[in-house]
């Protein structure tokens, strides 16, 4: 008896042992990243195997804030949160409201509309990039923040798709109940869906945050002038290998940049985690 | 007359169907101005010799799609680089995410924290940052090298300037975020019943069999929707190829999108540039239909295994 609760205990260690082992071997690199950034910067490339810094030193964070041609990183941060935000609470706050239309009313067209709207859903945004391009150079917006954000605010078929997972679950009696009250449909959606749908939204919102932050093509595509970059172009060109040689406020800045993500992500986890399992999401 | 006016708008806005159109509004506008027509755009380009620097347009027919596959020795090479890339990385991908989420399984108080080092690869790894970073993993004085010489195995090659390494070190990359393949994996384990598997154990079946007589077919439609999903994304893989190895050594990792980028937006080739982007989603639209067309041979569905599950297969049917 007591063999057998031995053994179970000695299969468990070894478990825990080798699901820990491997798991600090996936996130290694980013661990040997974050301490690299604090060594002295002459030493991170020279002293590669040694994780720990002899001397840990915020210098890197320094120099490396101060950015190239005479901008800052703190105008690529700020460039990135107003697009980041901006583009995040358009995207939820349109795709709460069509779900509401696609899922709650009856209208004519409605199973079309819906179709077309899960392909889309297939279709990859590289396909069209080249005549949005075209749109949007024609209409002056090329070097602005607005063929990145505005496109965010007409509902994403992602989103739409996760709230509509999550309505399906509330009960249609309360619609009916509150239409009897002699609620109107907006208000049934400002007073009753909305309020329910919350955590819904919190998931799409921390999703959208972070495509949003990461985001590098359509920087790369729409934004030339250096004042108005986002910290992951800005971070590319920083970070070109033929011209950088300061490898210590490289690797500080690339750790800055995912901190919105890191920190959003520990605290929210639990979002992240139910909307994938609802919904399939990519991450 | 205002009143009048009020009366009638109110009674407009408080019919049913237009109630419909109006909340759905935003993503029709979405629809037309940022997917309908630049989808039209794309196609008539798609025939054109259009570029964004000259003045002159011509119809130029099928010359771009003749191009593409008797000339572009290039185009050939970032085709056949991608499928590489998809072919290897996806399965990989995806068996990683079944291995892992089939080990953490488990009721233990540990598993959080496992869940969290195993996701965040996922949620970081689109990014510039990661990208930087795994250039100098695998450079030739980089972490890699350097742990291998650390136990025993002097290596000088630089993974990401040899033509042979080179894609195997995106395609590792890209593996590396399995997370979220394995978060979808693993909610779907948990809806397995418990039953199914002691019932087994008690008919004699072993692991292995139990692996391939309950727990794949139960998954088979959470398998299909990741398989298309990440197909789809393997084919769309840019910003890594881009800041890691920029397409080289010798184009050994000249993606698909990457070439399509290049083309459209350093020499503002735009008409051959949409003749790839539809080549593309033929491809795309291809790879989708085969994998949905042969699920009623081997995805499973079942009517007990839950009113959600069951939904996004529905949904899944009618994509």
């Amino acid at each position: 008896m007591i063999k057998i609760a031995t053994k179970r205990k000695i299969n468990m260690v070894i478990y825990h042992i080798l699901v820990c082992g491997f798991g600090l071997v996936m996130i290694y690199p980013l661990i040997w990243m974050i301490f690299s950034s604090f060594k002295e910067s002459s030493l991170v490339m020279t002293t590669v195997t040694q994780l720990f810094p002899t001397e840990w030193k915020l210098s890197n964070y320094i120099t490396g804030w101060k950015g190239f041609g005479g901008i800052s990183f703190a105008t690529f941060f700020k460039n990135s949160f107003i697009i980041t935000i901006l583009s995040t609470i358009g995207g939820v706050v349109s795709s709460t409201i069509v779900v509401f239309g696609f899922s709650r009313l009856k209208f004519k067209g409605r199973s079309i509309w819906f179709m077309l709207m899960l392909l889309t859903m297939m279709m990859p945004s590289q396909v069209l990039m080249i005549p949005q391009y075209i749109i949007f150079n024609k209409i002056g917006w090329v070097n602005t923040m607005l063929p990145i954000v505005v496109p965010e605010w007409f509902g994403k078929a992602f989103f739409i798709f996760l709230v509509m997972q999550f309505i399906s679950g509330i009960p249609r009696e309360l619609d009916e109940a509150a239409r009897i009250d002699g609620c109107s449909t907006y208000k049934i959606f400002g007073k009753i869906i909305v309020p329910l749908v919350r955590p819904a939204m919190v998931t799409c919102a921390i999703f959208a945050f972070y495509w949003k932050w990461d985001d590098y093509m359509s920087s790369l595509i729409y934004l030339n002038s250096p004042t108005k970059f986002t910290v992951s172009i800005a971070l590319k060109n920083f970070t070109d290998p033929t011209s950088v040689s300061d490898y210590g406020a490289m690797f500080a800045m690339c750790v800055l940049s995912l901190v919105p993500i890191i920190v959003i992500f520990l605290l929210l986890q639990k979002y992240i985690v139910d909307g994938i399992a609802t919904s399939g999401l990519k991450g | 007359m205002l009143h009048k006016k009020n009366k009638k708008l109110s009674r407009l806005i408080y019919n049913p169907n237009v109630e419909g159109y109006i909340f759905i509004l935003p993503w029709l506008i979405g629809f037309f101005c940022f997917t309908l027509l630049p989808f039209i755009i794309s196609f008539v380009l798609s025939f054109t010799d259009y570029n964004i620097l000259e003045k002159e347009t011509n119809f130029i027919g099928l010359a771009n799609y003749i191009k593409l596959f008797t000339e572009d020795r290039l185009y050939l090479k970032s085709l056949a680089v991608t499928f590489k890339f998809a072919l290897i990385s996806v399965p990989l991908r995806l068996i990683f995410a079944l291995a892992v989420a089939m080990i953490l399984n488990r009721k233990t108080k540990a598993i959080p924290a496992y869940r969290v080092m195993y996701y965040l690869p996922s949620i970081i790894g689109g990014s510039v940052a990661v990208s930087v970073m795994w250039r100098n993993l695998f450079s030739k004085a980089g972490v890699f090298n350097s742990l291998l010489q650390l136990i025993g195995i002097p290596c000088e090659i630089n993974w990401l300037s040899n033509t042979n390494t080179a894609l195997y070190t995106l395609i590792l990359l890209y593996v590396w975020q399995f997370g979220s393949a394995m978060l979808i994996f693993l909610s779907g384990l948990k809806q397995i019943p418990v039953t199914y598997y002691e019932a087994a154990t008690v008919d004699g079946a072993g692991p292995v069999k139990q692996f391939f007589s309950i727990t794949l077919p139960m998954l088979s439609p959470i398998i299909l929707f990741n398989l298309v999903m990440q197909i789809i994304n393997g084919f769309m893989v840019f910003t890594q190829a881009q800041i890691i190895t920029n397409g080289g050594p010798v184009n050994e990792t000249l993606v698909y999108v990457l070439y399509m980028y290049q083309k459209s937006f350093k020499y503002y080739d735009m008409g051959y540039g949409s003749a790839m982007a539809w080549i593309l989603l033929v491809i795309i639209g291809f790879f989708t239909a085969l994998v949905f067309k042969s699920s009623s041979q081997w995805a499973f569905y079942e009517s007990e295994t839950g009113a959600s599950k069951q939904k996004k297969t529905r949904k899944e049917r009618k994509k």
